[in-house]
């Protein structure tokens, strides 16, 4: 990754012939300009940038901590390993279809809920803080709870409101569901919705609410139906939103290590590429092939991160503009 | 302010817009408030019956259908706070503090002097670094995990606060940088001027006419860093074992009991988020901007 610290060069545009005391001063004022940052960049490019380069060898080595005699250079072996394993191909699909999963439910669930939260009624600001809430759970937190208080096979709240209502209607034969074991993936993905369409929703609420109403209010004069606002003056100023919206999220969710960690374990076909490399690592201490997964992570990252970056930097020029 | 939150006399519109509607639209809008309250229950439901569940007996809080009803005891967190598993949570909460808090105070001394360098007196090619500190917050953390073992092991910092301190500043450094950038370009240029023109030195400046202005976005940025590095499970599960364990590790290890443990499970997790939900909810207006990393508002 390249860092964009100038070196040299006036940041005035260089005067040709100035003489060497201003050029002196010019250059300290520079420096008095970039001191407060460098402790911040220096600390980051050490502790974020170096371990990245370190995984970057590390992948192209053959290195086992069982086997620490057979340490050396591998080529290109553990991607071959990694590529062709058929658990960590499993992992990469899953990761795929958790993160997408997720991050469409959720955007889709947090649009419905902005746009009902966009308008006024009676507690609006109460909804709106217990819509909130379950971002504010611990993530670990949330995940033993769904875990074992809600999708519990026995005494889980989904199976005792089945049993409830069964009952209301004179049944003593409801249907109990085994949960996680009938739907692992989806299990985990709900428990992921619940937590993700709050921030989704913060996201979008803040882009309805920069919405120019003067012009929407002369549409509806005008005679739009309110479906005609949203399809053509509501969702093009939204869109610049949802990506922003998805895109972090799924930077963040296709991280998700909790989840997947404590609900399954990384069992019943739903260990994530990070599960995966933590297992690959912390287990089985397969450096090599770790690093070689981690790196595969990185460039899968990359991509969404580009598309990310694009619809940061525009909103960006917006607001500086 | 950003332009995206300028819209032009909203307050305005916004009131006149109220004021015509049709008694038509008025049942409509009952109709979706209505709706907004189911959607908004549905949402904290499973956080209500974690605390219902976490009030209950063992044998009360393990029945099918549920018992509502059942008395309410503080059974569970008395069990979660000492006799149950035999090992207390205190050290872990407190570790779980103390990386919080001084990772909290570290960000915040880094980044206050890296935003100002990014926008009130701003360094050639600012937008860059500040795009470099973006792009490092969305490299996932799994793929650092190794080499960052591998050193501590080498440098005897396995199992020590210490580490996770640097790693959670790391973690939040960007987000408290794009943070507090957007906080800093909000305050008006002319009072800047004006100071220097009174003769007022830089810290005099900084501490008398900058901080008061920013201070609500130092409070938020300090809070979001402190929801993240309470959060964090990853780097806190393989860099420490028993004597830096953290919160959410101690909670993982939470169920291994035989018998019913239901009631504790929920008491536990409610415990542990609390710092969360009480720190989220201060900060729930800047919430967006922290974790939209600044990008709106």
């Amino acid at each position: 990754m390249s860092v964009a610290v100038d070196t040299g060069q006036s940041s005035h545009g260089a005067v040709a012939g100035a003489s060497p005391q201003t050029d002196r001063r010019r250059r300290s004022e520079q420096w008095s300009r970039r001191g407060p940052l460098l402790p911040a960049l220096i600390f980051t490019i050490v502790v974020t940038q170096l371990p990245f380069v370190v995984t970057l060898v590390t992948s192209f080595m053959n290195w086992n901590a069982y086997y620490p005699k057979e340490r050396g250079f591998a080529g290109v072996t553990n991607f071959r390993r990694v590529l062709t394993n058929v658990s960590t191909r499993h992992a990469i699909l899953t990761t795929i279809v958790l993160t997408a999963t997720v991050v469409l439910v959720s955007l889709l669930l947090g649009m419905g809920i902005a746009l009902l939260l966009d308008r006024k009624f009676f507690g609006r600001g109460a909804v709106r803080t217990m819509l909130i809430a379950p971002f504010l759970v611990v993530p670990v937190a949330a995940a033993l709870l769904w875990k074992h208080a809600l999708y519990n096979p026995q005494y889980g709240l989904f199976n005792g409101l089945l049993t409830s209502v069964w009952r209301l209607f004179g049944s003593n034969n409801p249907p109990q569901v085994d949960w996680i074991t009938s739907q692992p993936l989806i299990a985990i993905e709900a428990s992921l919705v619940w937590q993700w369409t709050p921030f989704m929703m913060l996201i979008l609420l803040a882009g309805l609410q920069s919405r120019p109403l003067d012009i929407i209010e002369a549409a509806r004069l005008d005679g739009a139906s309110s479906w005609q606002v949203f399809r053509y003056m509501t969702f093009p100023h939204l869109r610049q939103y949802l990506e922003l919206a998805g895109l972090l999220g799924s930077i963040y969710v296709v991280q998700n290590f909790d989840a997947v960690f404590t609900i399954t374990s990384g069992g019943l076909g739903t260990a994530n590429l990070p599960y995966t490399i933590y297992q690959t690592f912390y287990n089985a201490h397969d450096y090599g092939r770790a690093s070689a997964a981690g790196v595969v992570v990185v460039i899968g990252t990359i991509l969404i991160a580009t598309f990310a970056l694009r619809t940061v930097s525009t909103l960006f020029r917006e607001e500086s503009r | 302010m950003s332009s995206i939150t300028q819209t032009g006399p909203i307050p305005a519109t916004r009131a006149a817009a109220g004021a015509p509607r049709r008694p038509r639209r008025n049942r409509g809008g009952f109709v979706l408030g209505v709706t907004a309250w189911v959607v908004g229950l549905l949402f904290v439901l499973p956080i209500l019956w974690m605390l219902l569940t976490s009030l209950h007996s063992e044998t009360s809080a393990a029945t099918n259908p549920p018992s509502l009803g059942a008395a309410l005891t503080l059974q569970g967190y008395r069990e979660f706070f000492g006799s149950a598993t035999g090992t207390s949570p205190w050290p872990s909460l407190l570790n779980s503090i103390t990386a919080s808090v001084l990772s909290t105070i570290l960000v915040l001394l880094l980044a206050i002097p890296a935003a100002y360098a990014l926008s009130i007196r701003p360094v050639r090619k600012w937008t860059d670094v500040l795009f470099f500190f973006l792009s490092t917050k969305m490299l996932p953390v799994v793929a650092g995990l190794l080499p960052i073992y591998l050193f501590a092991q080498r440098a005897r910092l396995l199992d020590n606060i210490v580490l996770l301190i640097v790693l959670y500043t790391a973690m939040n450094l960007p987000i408290a940088v794009w943070m507090m950038r957007s906080f800093l370009v909000e305050v008006p240029k002319e009072i800047l001027e004006a100071a220097s023109m009174d003769g007022a030195g830089l810290t005099r400046t900084l501490r008398s006419v900058v901080a008061p202005i920013v201070s609500p976005g130092i409070a938020a940025t300090a809070l979001i860093c402190f929801i993240f590095s309470w959060n964090e499970l990853l780097f806190a599960r393989v860099l420490t074992s028993t004597a830096a364990q953290t919160a959410p590790v101690f909670l993982t290890g939470f169920v291994t009991s035989q018998g019913l443990f239901l009631a504790k499970v929920c008491a536990a997790a409610i415990v542990v988020s609390l710092p969360v939900l009480i720190a989220g909810f201060a900060a729930q207006d800047k919430l967006v901007q922290g974790l939209s990393l600044g990008a709106v508002k």
